[in-house]
């Protein structure tokens, strides 16, 4: 992590009053994303927490234009937006899908791959809090190996591993692909700058602790968030065009153990659980390191 | 006749002064003409037969600069409308077309289009749902969106599809709400016939640019479609219905402006064709519409009072003038090339409800004719008329021609 000093912009878009959950990753990502991208952003949000979050019709917590839209089209919904836009003469204002993991890694996944393919200029981010938080706690593909939830109750937790997402929108080689996290609000702001700054598809990952989902307590979100960091379990980086990696933070090889113990949605796991997921997580980081590797070797070339 | 001259003789057709060319050309590019002249600035579409052609024409014009639009050609039907929902939401005025099962994905977006009240414009190609697989006219497609808060346009010609999409956008934009023009697969879409093409300022001092009272604006931000709770969704259906039944007065007066302005006139919500001392009447949407008046001119040469009613919008429904034209007659035919199973033809059901309320109602006869695309020709129609003739009491369901039924006439 870079010693530089960072200064996080003093603007507010996003008001008080929202209705989130005490302690949503969700809801902090937002003011982070507001502050980097300011005034001159529009949000497309699909079904999804933020779609209440944002405060029933006619309030918005947002000081920027919100367009509420169908579960599956944030992506293609972002795209019209900035299309009638730039019809219009404006080709400045950011226009930003705001989806969770349901409307990124499941029903909006086609969507978003036509819109990437395409290479849209919006920036797409996926607040990640690993499951159907909105309608009550229920798996999706993005929800990790051996996880509660209400649709994998304890006896049959989460029996297939986590849907990695990033490598989809890779294969689609588009300009900017990045992951962030609320632990490192410096790193995050940074990088939504960066992707403001850029022509054509930008997706960001954020990891976003649920308190109500996770069984975790709301003080401890930010705290869990730096331990998925330092765990290794979700790395922070970026990648340019597809191939040029970048590792964001050296991670302090905290066992994964650190990061499962303070949520309840893993309390089930046995000891041999715990340590086929040390290994998992060890092995990706492994193939991440290859990957940067590579990314070299193209671009010394 | 000849690609862009208008020939002696043609004039009482195609208005030389309100004309620029006269194309022979297919129902399907007569619609992606109109979009041109609509000055439509985004565009999305998929590709389902037979509605290809619209938008192949459309990119070829949008790559040679004929038109200034951005066209984004999306992965599926669902994300054509949501695109359209999306460009519309910034006041760019916006078009899709797509056809049967393509319009079936879309489901979800129709509703969403019309509750977010975004005058999306829409050319849907009547063809046939599977399974099995079926690419030719059928209505069934756009009537199964009947609730969606769509308006709802039958087009009987080529030129009546050009005049219509753009009608439809004058009407759109004033009511707030999307807008369907539907056109039969292949007799309309895939067959030629000369349409006149309007000239550009006409249709300009017609369609004026769109200018919505909200919009996404960094100026004024707001938040479109939140949750409403149940304090107040109810009135925004309401709001719905009000804007749904100002179209009732809306599309004959934008009709008459049409005609005041490009000189061509297909009628309002209905085209009446010799129904005033008409003791048996036919009514019909879409392509049957042209095959029918042949036969009603046959009728008549007879000295048999038979009147053509032609059903130019399905929703909103135009009870009052259904109550008007119908009701004077002793009985009436309905022709529907669609079926809701269980029930029966959709017009027919439609009609019979509108003429309930009436002091002395008519007989009424349903007939459903034509599914999948099979012809309908005057002779079908004629046995239309002769059986209804010779009814004694309303029939809900006639099946015409069918190929192993006992029952069938």
């Amino acid at each position: 992590m870079s010693q530089m000093k960072f200064e996080i912009p003093k603007i507010e878009l996003m008001k008080s009053g929202h209705v989130a959950c005490p302690g949503c990753g969700a809801s902090m990502a937002m003011r982070y994303a507001l502050k980097a991208l300011g005034q001159n952003t529009m949000i497309v949000i699909p079904a999804c927490c933020w779609a209440i979050i944002d405060g029933p019709s006619p309030c918005s917590v947002n000081g920027v234009p919100v367009f509420h839209t169908a579960f599956e089209t944030a992506a293609i919904t972002a795209t019209g937006i900035k299309a009638g836009l730039s019809r219009q003469g404006d080709n400045d204002t950011t226009v930003m899908a705001w989806a969770g993991d349901g409307g990124t890694f499941d029903i909006g996944l086609q969507a978003l791959s036509g819109a990437a393919e395409r290479n849209e200029d919006i920036i797409y981010v996926c607040y990640d809090n690993e499951a159907y938080m909105n309608t009550g706690i229920q798996r999706s593909s993005a929800t990790p190996w051996g996880a509660w939830t209400t649709t994998t109750p304890t006896k049959t937790p989460k029996s297939r591993p986590k849907k990695n997402i990033i490598d989809i929108l890779l294969a689609h080689h588009i300009p900017y692909v990045a992951t962030a996290s609320v632990a490192y609000p410096d790193d995050f702001i940074r990088k939504m700058k960066k992707a403001k700054s850029i022509r054509g598809m930008k997706f960001i990952q954020i990891l976003s602790p649920c308190p109500p989902g996770w069984k975790s307590a709301p003080e401890q979100s930010v705290h869990i968030s730096r331990l998925a960091v330092n765990s290794k379990v979700f790395p922070l980086y970026e990648v340019e065009d597809g191939y040029r990696y970048k590792i964001s933070l050296n991670h302090k090889n905290i066992p994964v153990e650190e990061y499962l113990k303070h949520q309840g949605r893993f309390k089930h796991l046995s000891k041999e659980q715990i340590k086929q997921i040390q290994v998992d997580t060890d092995t990706k980081w492994e193939v991440l390191m290859k990957k940067v590797e590579m990314g070299e070797l193209f671009s010394e070339n | 006749m000849e690609n862009g001259v208008i020939t002696a003789g043609l004039e009482k057709y195609f208005n030389p002064e309100t004309t620029e060319e006269v194309k022979v050309t297919e129902g399907t590019h007569a619609a992606s003409y109109a979009v041109g002249l609509a000055r439509v600035k985004v565009i999305s579409a998929y590709p389902i037969t037979p509605q290809t052609s619209i938008v192949e024409k459309l990119s070829e014009m949008c790559a040679s600069g004929e038109i200034d639009a951005e066209f984004i050609k999306v992965e599926s039907e669902h994300s054509a409308m949501a695109c359209v929902i999306g460009s519309e939401s910034t006041g760019a005025r916006s078009f899709t077309a797509t056809s049967s099962q393509g319009l079936a994905l879309m489901h979800e977006e129709l509703h969403w289009a019309a509750g977010a009240r975004l005058p999306v414009v829409m050319v849907n190609v009547n063809r046939a749902l599977g399974a099995p697989w079926n690419i030719w006219a059928d209505q069934s497609d756009s009537l199964a969106q009947r609730d969606t808060g769509w308006v709802q346009l039958y087009a009987e010609s080529n030129q009546e599809v050009l005049d219509m999409v753009l009608q439809a956008y004058r009407l759109a934009e004033e009511i707030m709400l999307p807008v369907m023009v539907n056109m039969d697969a292949f007799f309309l879409s895939h067959t030629t016939e000369p349409v006149a093409i309007p000239k550009q300022h006409l249709v300009d001092q017609f369609l004026p640019g769109y200018n919505p009272k909200f919009k996404m604006d960094i100026k004024d931000p707001r938040a479109f479609g939140g949750l409403a709770t149940p304090d107040r969704y109810m009135e925004l259906r309401y709001n719905i219905q009000k804007s749904m039944e100002g179209a009732l007065d809306l599309i004959p007066k934008i009709a008459d402006e049409y005609d005041a302005i490009i000189k061509r006139h297909h009628g309002g919500l209905v085209e009446e064709y010799l129904t005033e001392d008409a003791e048996y009447l036919l009514v019909t949407s879409g392509t049957i519409t042209g095959t029918s008046r042949i036969v009603v001119d046959a009728f008549r040469n007879k000295g048999i009072k038979v009147g053509l009613l032609k059903m130019r919008v399905f929703r909103p429904f135009p009870v009052k003038v259904v109550q008007e034209s119908a009701g004077r007659a002793k009985k009436i035919a309905v022709i529907d090339r669609n079926i809701s199973f269980g029930q029966s033809g959709i017009f027919f059901n439609e009609l019979k409800s509108a003429l309930y309320n009436l002091e002395t109602r008519p007989l009424i006869n349903g007939y459903v004719a034509g599914l999948g695309g099979r012809d309908v020709t005057p002779s079908t129609i004629e046995k239309v008329i002769n059986h209804l003739i010779a009814a004694e009491k309303g029939e809900d369901l006639i099946w015409m021609e069918l190929n192993y039924e006992s029952d069938e006439i």
